[in-house]
This record gives structure tokens, C-alpha cells and sequence, in this order.
């Protein structure tokens, strides 16, 4: 019977990667009578989504824009390369 | 790409790809020498093909610039740096018959908009809070939507490595969450 420790790194494991028939059932298994892991695997998933969105949060962001000493930089670069 | 076309694309697309980058880096600094690098690379190349966007061509370059900054962030990743002393802290989660010491409370990702910025934010404080190396890995992830083994390779580490570099992430934005998230409300 697998435990808690092994279920969640199964658990995180399953976020990344397709697990094997094997690891699936016996994980199934476990979620089946553990509330504490399926309470871990949910968050684990809602923490996936909520970083994606931080993400989208910042590239749609119009209030941050490249420095203006930056743009300055870079076409002094691009004046000095071409 | 001529000098002219240059300068439109930069004032077109700067603050885009700036954005895009600052959204994986998490920091202004690399995410404005990514920028440089990328029109810099983009006027030496002859590649642009006029069917396709000056946008997804520089972003394809952009990637790749970014993927760079995470490797070499991840150079100093050593295989004892990951599996021994830290290991002793990730058995704090769970005691000797490997049960939970700590058992995951009760909490949501909120539905709505004002309580979930606030989520968000203490979310990315989280995040700021683990180890560099673990977050660039996280991020990564998000970059290209390609598989772990690819990822591994661009990273130079193992997936066993890459693995339990998740796990670890996990287990401590997770834990984070709940200790400032339940304690917020």
C-alpha cells in the first residue's frame, strides 16, 4: 500500500509526466481513501492554472513597457552591429 | 531585417516582448538584455520570411534567448545539491511511516476577481520566496510547450533531478500558500 510521502510525489510527478498504468492504479488507489491527498493534488493543479495566469497577468500588462534607456540602448546596439 | 525595419520593430514590439519576457524571467534586468539580445540577433539574420509576422519571428528568437538565461542560471545545479540535506527538510512534511506531519488544510483558488488578485500576489511572493534555481525550472515550463525531457536536456540535469526539483517547488509555494492564504482571510 502506498503512502502519503510516495502518493504526493506521484502526484507532482503526474503533472509533468504521463505516469505508468501501474503507478496510476496504485495512486487511484490511494486517493480513493486519502482525503489529504486529493485535498494536495487539487491545490497542486489550481497552483498550475494560478501560475499561468500570474504569467498572462504580466504580458498583458500595458502599464510595463521597456525603459526608455533601455530602447536607447538597444538602438545604439543595433546602429553599431548593422 | 534593415536598420529601419529595426527601429519600427522596436517601437512596435519592444514593450511586447519585454512583457513576454519579465513574464518568464521575473526579472527587469535579464528581461531587458534578452530584448537587446533578440533584435540584435533578428538585424544579423537573414531568416525573416515575409509570410510570416515580425511579432512570432521575434518571439521565436526571444525564446530562445530566454532559454539561455535559464540554462545558464541552472549551471550550478549539483545532483548532492538536490537529493541530501535538503532532503531531511522535505521529511518534515511527513513522519516516520511516511504520513502526513502536516496535513494540507482546506483551501481554494478564489473565483472571484478582487480576492483572486490578491491571491495571485501572495501567490508570486511564494514563488519569490523558493530558490531561484527551483522557480527558473518552474517557469520554464511555461516558456515552450515542449516535453520535460527536452527541457532536461536544454538544462543539462537528469528528469530524476528535474522531478524532485518540482516536488521541492511544489511542496513550498504550496505550504506558503496556506500559511499566508488561510492567514489573510
Amino acid at each position: 500500500m502506498m503512502n502519503c510521502k510516495q502518493a504526493s510525489q506521484l502526484i507532482s510527478r503526474g503533472l509533468d509526466v504521463t505516469l505508468s498504468k501501474r503507478e496510476r492504479f496504485a495512486l487511484k488507489l490511494h486517493l480513493l481513501m486519502c482525503k489529504y491527498c486529493s485535498r494536495f493534488r487539487q491545490q497542486l493543479m489550481a497552483i498550475n492554472v494560478a501560475i499561468s495566469k500570474l504569467g498572462k497577468q504580466i504580458e498583458d500588462d500595458s502599464n510595463i513597457r521597456l525603459p526608455e534607456e533601455t530602447k536607447a540602448r538597444i538602438v545604439k546596439a543595433l546602429e553599431s552591429d548593422a | 531585417m534593415t536598420t529601419a525595419n529595426a527601429h519600427d520593430w522596436l517601437s512596435e514590439h519592444g514593450d511586447y516582448l519585454y512583457r513576454f519576457a519579465l513574464a518568464r524571467l521575473r526579472d527587469t534586468h535579464q528581461a531587458e538584455d534578452v530584448v537587446q539580445e533578440t533584435f540584435v540577433a533578428a538585424i544579423k539574420s537573414n531568416n525573416f520570411a515575409e509570410q510570416s509576422s515580425p511579432r512570432t519571428w521575434l518571439t521565436g528568437i526571444l525564446k530562445h534567448k530566454i532559454i539561455d538565461v535559464m540554462r545558464k542560471s541552472n549551471r550550478e545545479i549539483s545532483a548532492s545539491d538536490l537529493l541530501t540535506d535538503e532532503e531531511t527538510e522535505l521529511d518534515d512534511f511527513f513522519n516516520a511511516k511516511g504520513h502526513w506531519e502536516d496535513k494540507p488544510q482546506a483551501w481554494n483558488v478564489p473565483d472571484n476577481a478582487l480576492e483572486q488578485k490578491q491571491f495571485l500576489k501572495i501567490l508570486q511572493s511564494c514563488i519569490d520566496r523558493i530558490p531561484n534555481k527551483l522557480a527558473t525550472l518552474f517557469m520554464m515550463r511555461d516558456v515552450e510547450e515542449r516535453d520535460n525531457e527536452e527541457i532536461c536536456k536544454e538544462l543539462n540535469i537528469t528528469s530524476t533531478n528535474a522531478w524532485v526539483m518540482l516536488y521541492r517547488a511544489r511542496m513550498g509555494i504550496r505550504k506558503c500558500l496556506e500559511i499566508n492564504w488561510i492567514g489573510h482571510k
